[in-house]
């Protein structure tokens, strides 16, 4: 029985040593996590591009300015 | 260069908010060692595509510099490569980060690392040429001949010769690049609107770089 049990084991081990793909970071998108990262990496880029348009609108000002005087 | 029109801009947004969001969340091809940093392609590569395309810019706009003498010209060829040069430091740092991970070390002695760095330090120089004359007339051909050059090394060293030795990177001494299994097309779906929104994002900060030296010379 023990020799069954441990043979059955070792079968079991191989099977899934060969079924074994190249990790993929799967099960953290099955849990829905990288969410998370995705949104913090679109904040932190809406924050910048909010900047940008910020100093290019401020910058129109600027050229607006220059050109009535 | 014209003002750049609003829908230029707006699509820059949407570009690379789409690269950030499907470059993260699309299905990418398992591979073993690259695993799920095969997703750089659609950051890393883009930036050195950005670079180029710059560089490509200043290019063009030196010839016409020295067809036309005209100082704005001169100024947009310094403007966009300093950009340019932007981008191809955070090309640099990340290929540093990406093949620490893959490759094993910051800096392996790869020809296309090396071309690189050699075509960076050509735009360097590019910089402290320009610095080193009195008068505009003079700074302007000698930098803008030299900018020509400048480009042709950069493809070579980036371009060319890594393709005729062995190298590490996609594409190069025999590796496949943006074929077989390095680039699936679910992968080209978000490589090539990435490649294009990082561009954008590049003659943006030109554009609004080119709007504050126009407002500094009137000042003078």
């Amino acid at each position: 029985m023990k020799k069954i049990s441990s043979t059955l084991a070792l079968v079991l081990l191989f099977i899934t040593a060969i079924g074994q793909q190249a990790e993929m970071a799967d099960q953290m998108r099955e849990s829905g996590k990288i969410y998370v990262v995705v949104g913090v990496i679109v904040l932190i880029f809406i924050v910048l591009f909010a900047y940008l348009i910020y100093m290019d609108v401020r910058l129109r000002k600027i050229e607006k300015e220059e050109n009535e005087r | 260069m014209q003002r750049l029109p609003l829908s230029f801009k707006i699509t820059t947004i949407i570009l690379v908010f789409y690269t950030l969001i499907a470059g993260l969340l699309i299905d990418v091809p398992a591979l073993n060692i690259l695993n799920e940093t095969i997703r750089n392609l659609f950051f890393h590569v883009t930036s050195w595509f950005a670079m180029v395309f710059l560089f490509f810019a200043s290019f063009v706009y030196s010839i016409k510099y020295l067809r036309t003498a005209n100082e704005r010209d001169d100024l947009l060829a310094r403007l966009f490569v300093q950009v340019g040069m932007v981008f191809g430091a955070a090309g640099m740092l990340t290929g540093m980060l990406w093949a620490n991970y893959t490759w094993g070390s910051y800096w392996v002695p790869d020809p296309k690392l090396n071309g690189a760095a050699i075509a960076m330090l050509a735009y360097l120089a590019y910089g402290v040429l320009r610095n080193s004359f009195q008068d505009n007339i003079q700074r302007g051909k000698v930098s803008a001949v030299y900018n020509i050059f400048a480009f042709v090394m950069m493809l070579l060293f980036v371009f060319i010769l890594p393709r005729m030795t062995d190298s590490l990177h996609p594409g190069n001494g025999g590796n496949p690049a943006f074929s077989g299994y390095d680039l699936d097309n679910t992968m080209r779906l978000v490589f090539y609107p990435a490649s294009i929104g990082w561009i954008f994002l590049g003659v943006w900060i030109t554009e609004m770089r080119f709007r504050m030296e126009g407002l500094k010379q009137r000042k003078k």
